[in-house]
């Protein structure tokens, strides 16, 4: 698919036996994108940005609808045990990762596990950590419009994401959403959202590079989280956006792009 | 013909304002006084004994959490106390829900418990749960048709597998089961199948020859859903009956007609014709992964066009089943049973004045449509009559007026329905040939030379 200046192709590539969806996009050094828990949302402002001179590698989360379900993955863990054999086997890693919401935590769990196989690691308000304050909003209790709704702070006023979601939803998009919800609550159900030995597992991640993104209107992960991030990956930094909830990316996407390209060495 | 007796224990002190802004399920819990709950939860322990006095043959209970719907929070406690107390009644459980139990071996052994206490009476179920089952009990939604298969499998292992044995599945792991708790009758008690139309459940109940009991379904997809499983069972190589069949009828009779419509129309706050709309909003009852793909896609078609459900938000009726004319059976079975659950989509404001008006003007509807049955035992037969010429149900379940209305009231029912009108639904019956599952075993009726199964119900009798 052709995107301005951006060739994105879509290809499949077998990990343990499952047909891995991955979109691939850009130039440079690859960068590992993970979504999260409503699904891939395709290519914009930012994504077009960061692949002006990175290959931007956004693999479509094991039975998140466009790759099947794997059926032993049974946790965010297995879910970053998937994507480790995924680098592996790809001569991938090591390698620099962007994950937002639940792909920040698949980043997180991966980097608990072998910090090695990132070069540098961008977070963005990753679910996986217990909120110190304030709990993680629970969206089960929700249905899809009203949690892509709570993921802005500003909907009206936020460009981008008016363009995503703007008008009534079309039932594909709802159906695509329900099965993003499916294989979280499948993976997330309970402790929900997070794993309770995340802070102390991280530890072995300290020194990674690594940059943590916030929006202090957060209505989704509570923004008090990011300080437990820093504590838990030392060396990690956290830009803080003001005005801005649950997607810096595309509420305050010209920072975002800015502050990750500087981190990102771009 | 097996008769029985239904009611779901409602708090029926609860405020209907209270109803109208939240559904059933949500509202907070202070408005429930364990004072009245006490005396409620005694008084239908009572009305079984009476039903049982009157000749019922069965006494069916459910399950719901967190809601003045149901008080059954756990229905194997009052089966347990119905399992001393009656003596002849049978003691149905549509269902117990097993996704959301979470201890499947737990579960064996209590049913086997009630069964020997009842000197084998026990009728067991089992249920998947509504979708806002799974969010009062943490059952995770994603894994409950999982939960489900794997449960059953095990307790009825429990049963009749001779212990000790060691078990590693999927969702539930038991290193030494060995109950001494096996149930009275051998080699397990029946085993029927409560529903609300998922086509995926019957054809589940087809392959085990479970009876199914559609709740107070409407009749035209009720039928359909009839040779859904009538299909079902032919590639089982049987020819289904009316033994295969269930159905729950809402039926309240007063000795005027003036008065029976009066308390019935009390209903609507009780389960009656709208009671899913109101059971819970969509964001309870479709919890994530808790449908089929199928029936996801169902319900984003639904969602994404709210104008879909037609008329009032709270109104009943059948629209799903009409304006389909290219969906399939099983579509159509399920997208009716989507509108009216859906009813409440997106309504954040709600008049309450303006609402409760709704929900009253809607009963006529109700009535036409058959969901609820009411009048005088006299001018009621002819109705049921109907009904069982529709669906030629071997079990038919008399389900109580569930409202608001007083306890005199619903013995009154009892005993009417009791004296006049079950002895006429029996006449009925034999004269249609509606055996029981306990006259004829469901999965042993031939299929024809031809092949080609008959079916057990049919809309012919509506058109006359």
């Amino acid at each position: 698919m052709a995107d301005g200046a951006i060739q994105w192709r879509e290809g499949t590539v077998r990990v343990d036996g499952t047909d891995l969806t991955v979109v691939t996009g850009g130039a440079g050094r690859p960068l590992l994108v993970l979504h999260d828990e409503l699904g891939y949302a395709g290519s914009l402002k930012w994504n077009r940005a960061l692949a002006a001179r990175r290959t931007l590698v956004t693999p479509l989360h094991p039975g998140f609808g466009r790759t099947e379900r794997a059926e032993w993955i049974g946790s965010i863990r297995d879910m970053a045990a998937f994507y480790a054999r995924y680098l592996k086997e790809n001569q991938l890693a090591p390698i620099d990762v962007i994950g937002f919401s639940l792909g920040g935590w698949i980043a997180g769990e991966m980097a608990a596990s072998n910090p090695a196989q990132f070069r540098k690691m961008i977070l963005v308000a990753p679910a996986g950590i217990r909120p110190q304050q304030g709990e993680i909003l629970d969206f089960f209790q929700m249905m899809a419009p009203q949690q892509v709704l709570a993921s802005v702070r500003d909907p009206a006023n936020t460009r981008e994401f008016a363009e995503l979601y703007g008008g009534p939803m079309a039932p594909e998009q709802f159906e695509s959403f329900e099965e993003a919800r499916a294989q979280t609550a499948r993976i997330a159900w309970t402790p929900f959202m997070h794993n309770p030995s995340l802070p102390h597992l991280l530890g072995v991640a300290g020194g990674l590079p690594t940059l943590i993104f916030w929006g202090r209107q957060d209505g989704v992960v509570p923004p008090s989280t990011a300080e437990a991030w820093r504590a838990a990956i030392s060396g990690a930094r956290v830009v803080m956006f003001d005005g801005c909830g649950h997607r810096p990316e595309i509420e305050r996407s010209a920072d975002f792009i800015r502050e990750a390209e500087a981190f990102l060495g771009v | 013909m097996h008769v029985m007796y239904f009611t779901e224990r409602p708090y029926r002190a609860v405020p209907n304002d209270e109803v109208i802004k939240n559904g059933f399920f949500g509202i907070p819990n202070k408005h429930f006084d364990s004072e009245k709950g006490a005396i409620l939860l005694n008084e239908y322990l009572d009305e079984k004994i009476l039903a049982e006095e009157l000749g019922f043959d069965g006494v069916m209970l459910n399950e719901h959490h967190d809601t003045a719907f149901c008080m059954g929070s756990v229905m194997n406690v009052e089966a347990s106390i119905l399992a001393r107390i009656t003596k002849r009644v049978r003691i149905i459980l549509l269902g117990n829900p097993l996704p959301v139990v979470g201890n499947p071996l737990r579960l064996a052994e209590e049913l086997a418990m009630i069964d020997m206490i009842s000197h084998g009476r026990l009728v067991t179920g089992w249920v998947r749960g509504a979708g806002s089952e799974q969010f009062a009990t943490n059952a995770n939604p994603g894994f409950n048709r999982e939960y489900f298969n794997e449960a059953h499998d095990l307790v009825v292992q429990a049963w009749t597998r001779p212990g000790p044995w060691r078990y590693e599945g999927k969702h539930f792991h038991y290193r030494f089961i060995d109950p001494w708790a096996l149930p009275l009758q051998k080699p397990h008690p029946p085993i029927w199948i409560p529903g609300l139309l998922s086509p995926e459940t019957v054809v589940w109940c087809a392959q085990h020859r479970y009876p199914y009991i559609a709740l107070a379904t409407f009749l035209e997809p009720t039928v359909e859903l009839w040779n859904i499983y009538r299909d079902a069972a032919a590639k089982e190589g049987y020819q289904v009956g009316p033994e295969n069949f269930g159905y729950l009828q809402k039926v309240f009779v007063a000795e005027t007609e003036e008065k029976a419509r009066d308390l019935a129309k009390w209903d609507m706050f009780g389960g009656a014709g709208i009671g899913y709309s109101l059971f819970g909003k969509p964001q309870w009852m479709f919890p994530p992964g808790y449908n089929s793909k199928d029936a996801t896609r169902r319900v984003a078609r639904q969602f994404s066009d709210p104008a879909a459900a037609k008329g009032s938000p709270f109104a009943g009726g059948n629209g799903g089943a009409a304006k389909d004319n290219d969906a399939t059976a099983q579509e159509r079975i399920a997208q009716s049973q989507i509108d009216v659950r859906a009813g409440a989509w997106g309504t954040d404001h709600i008049d309450i004045e303006a609402t409760r008006k709704q929900i009253f003007d809607a009963f006529p509807q109700v009535e036409r449509a058959m969901q609820v049955i009411c009048g005088t035992p006299k001018s009621v037969i002819p109705k049921i009559r109907k009904v069982l010429e529709v669906l030629r149900p071997g079990i038919f379940g008399f389900w109580q007026n569930d409202g608001p209305i007083s306890s005199e009231a619903r013995t009154q029912n009892i005993r009417l329905l009791a004296e006049e009108v079950v002895p006429a639904t029996r006449e009925i019956a034999k004269e249609l040939g509606l055996v029981s599952p306990f006259e004829v075993k469901p999965g042993l009726r031939k299929l024809p030379a031809s092949g080609i199964p008959e079916s057990v119900g049919s809309l012919a009798p509506l058109a006359s």
